[in-house]
């Protein structure tokens, strides 16, 4: 019977009952979600990405469709690590694992955040949100350089007492700064953050987002999501992975696996249909069936990309 | 809030419009003036958030009871075009009632209900709940052509007073819905002022207010992803409540009501967003 197969997977010492999450921003405040689906059928929720300050974010409008996507920015309109902590946190963890989403615009600004979260009840992981800016360094991502990487997943992972995922920025080289972050101590990475995109409204001549630029979500990230997996688990076969974009279907869930994703989050399409994280379940159980697999591990990694080009090169000089 | 899957019971065009009757008992009984239903796109399209629709009817009673009505522009974007496409008997995946509805005063008698273009709609349920409750309920309206005009001859029907204005003089009086609004407080003795539309006319009717002194509700429309308080990006600069400082809360949960004297519209640019509560371009 399809109910009684267990697809519960352990990802860095984190046991979720599905290897489907709710991806941070898209899992409101931990009441929204009542009544349009069992949180505890969801493998784990995301928070919202949490500061040391509260932040009022940016202006609408905050989203707008794209082809088979949204451009969307929220500023990362939150209300700081100790009002989260006090409100926020207890609310999602009832239902499910939470990993609490981090981001800062320093380094001591990540560590205060961690600080807060050492030890706390109802935090099952931390995962570190690295596509904001760098206000000690001016440049536009933090996460997109492998010396910052290095130093903000390395401090964080010291600290915590619960696994670490860095989630790495998207639409850049992803494997050295997976490989910092993984030897900066991240227990697993989340791939990949929406990727920076500009929507622009063409009768009023100005960016269609009060932020100007935004990020892209959605269906149309899958291929990307695909490659940036792939890719860091050829480098770093034993690093448990996290898919992230794009994922709307059983059948992107078990891509992604094949790929070598050992869970994934599931964003956009939760918007839309709140019970998606269930329903991508139920199906990724309908597919080891008719594989006649176990687990969903035994997905993990099967369809291998061939060596860069390049690497052949090196190897035969 | 439900999620059901409702049957189209009846289309039919309203002007520039096109209305759509759901057969929708759970949404339907619980759902008051000023709330929304968020409406699920096809599975196969490139467009794919669902379509935030304010509830323009709601039967509880009667013949129709459990029937909810709800109008697009099919102009306004491919989402909105889709739906006005649709067929009695096809279904729909929607969720609602959403947000949080206009409250009718308890003392005050004498209504007045402002929109212009599809933003209209919810106004007639609204009348509809007021004229129940024994309110006096006038009504501004218009649009840019006699076509956008949503349902003039309703208007009259739920209203002592109606002014009608398009922006070509083909319908009513020419000029803007915010040009009608001192003419018709000077004409009646009115108490409450109730809008819906978009920001350049709800913050122009929140100076008039708050010159006049009167208490006022108003329904925004802002781009929403997900319509139920997920995502945050339908913001909406808000002041507290003693005034000093501000803060974004969200159109879908928070509102889309409010009181127009705690929105900043200095803060709140004008998107020019007309489908639904909204998603595509104008």
């Amino acid at each position: 019977m399809a109910s009684t197969r267990s697809i519960g997977v352990d990802v860095a010492g984190v046991a979720l009952a599905t290897p489907v999450l709710i991806a941070s921003g898209c899992a409101g405040t931990g009441k929204e979600l009542q009544g349009l689906v069992d949180l505890r059928r969801v493998g784990g929720v995301v928070s919202r990405t949490i500061t040391v300050e509260p932040r009022e974010g940016s202006a609408p409008p905050r989203i707008v469709e794209s082809a088979a996507g949204v451009v969307w920015d929220t500023g990362l309109q939150n209300p700081g690590i100790d009002a989260f902590v006090a409100t926020e946190l207890p609310a999602l963890a009832a239902a499910s694992p939470v990993l609490v989403s981090i981001a800062g615009g320093t380094l001591e600004e990540y560590v205060r955040v961690t600080g807060v979260l050492q030890g706390r009840a109802g935090v099952a992981a931390i995962e570190v949100h690295l596509s904001a800016p760098d206000r000690e360094l001016e440049r536009p991502v933090i996460g997109a350089h492998a010396d910052r990487v290095t130093e903000v997943v390395g401090a964080v992972a010291r600290m915590s007492l619960v696994p670490v995922f860095a989630k790495l920025p998207g639409g850049v080289d992803v494997v050295p700064l997976a490989v910092a972050a993984a030897r900066a101590g991240a227990s697993a990475l989340t791939l990949c953050a929406s990727p920076p995109a500009l929507a622009i409204d063409a009768s009023a001549q100005r960016p269609a987002l009060g932020a100007s630029g935004g990020w892209l979500s959605g269906p149309a990230l899958k291929p990307m999501t695909l490659r940036a997996v792939a890719e860091v688990h050829r480098a770093l076969p034993r690093m448990p992975i996290v898919a992230s974009g794009g994922i709307r279907t059983a059948g992107d869930a078990v891509e992604a696996m094949l790929a070598g994703a050992s869970a994934v989050q599931v964003g956009t399409a939760t918007l839309v249909d709140p019970a998606a994280p269930v329903t991508i379940a139920k199906g990724i159980v309908a597919e080891l069936q008719r594989r006649a697999v176990a687990s969903p591990a035994d997905l993990r990694g099967v369809v291998e990309i061939g060596t860069p080009a390049s690497v052949q090169e090196e190897q035969r000089a | 809030m439900k999620r059901v899957r409702a049957e189209i019971l009846s289309t039919r065009r309203l002007g520039a419009y096109q209305s759509l009757t759901l057969v929708a008992p759970e949404i339907a009984e619980r759902a008051k003036p000023g709330q929304f239903v968020a409406v699920a796109m096809p599975d196969d399209r490139d467009f794919l958030l669902r379509r935030h629709l304010t509830i323009h009817q709601s039967s509880r009673r009667g013949g129709w009871a459990g029937t909810l009505e709800f109008v697009v522009d099919p102009a306004a974007g491919p989402g909105t075009a889709w739906l006005s496409d649709l067929r009695a008997h096809g279904f729909l995946d929607v969720i609602g009632p959403l947000g949080t509805p206009f409250s009718y005063p308890k003392r005050l008698t004498s209504c007045l209900l402002i929109g212009e273009g599809r933003s209209v709609a919810g106004l007639y349920f609204l009348a509809q709940e007021l004229g129940a409750r024994g309110k006096r309920v006038d009504m501004v309206i218009g649009g840019s052509t006699l076509d956008a005009v949503f349902k003039p001859i309703e208007a009259k029907r739920l209203s002592q007073l109606v002014t009608v204005v398009t922006d070509d003089g083909t319908l009513g009086e020419a000029g803007t819905v915010i040009d009608a609004v001192e003419p018709a407080l000077d004409r009646a003795p009115i108490e409450v002022v109730y809008a819906a539309g978009k920001v350049p006319l709800l913050s122009a009717v929140a100076a008039i207010c708050r010159a006049r002194k009167l208490p006022a509700q108003v329904a925004v429309e802002e781009r929403m992803g997900c319509g139920y308080g997920l995502c945050g990006t339908c913001a909406v600069p808000v002041a507290s409540k003693d005034g000093t400082t501000w803060g974004h809360v969200r159109a879908c949960v928070d509102g889309p009501v409010f009181n127009p004297a705690r929105v900043v519209w200095d803060r709140w640019r004008a998107t020019g967003a007309t489908e639904a509560i909204s998603k595509d371009a104008p």
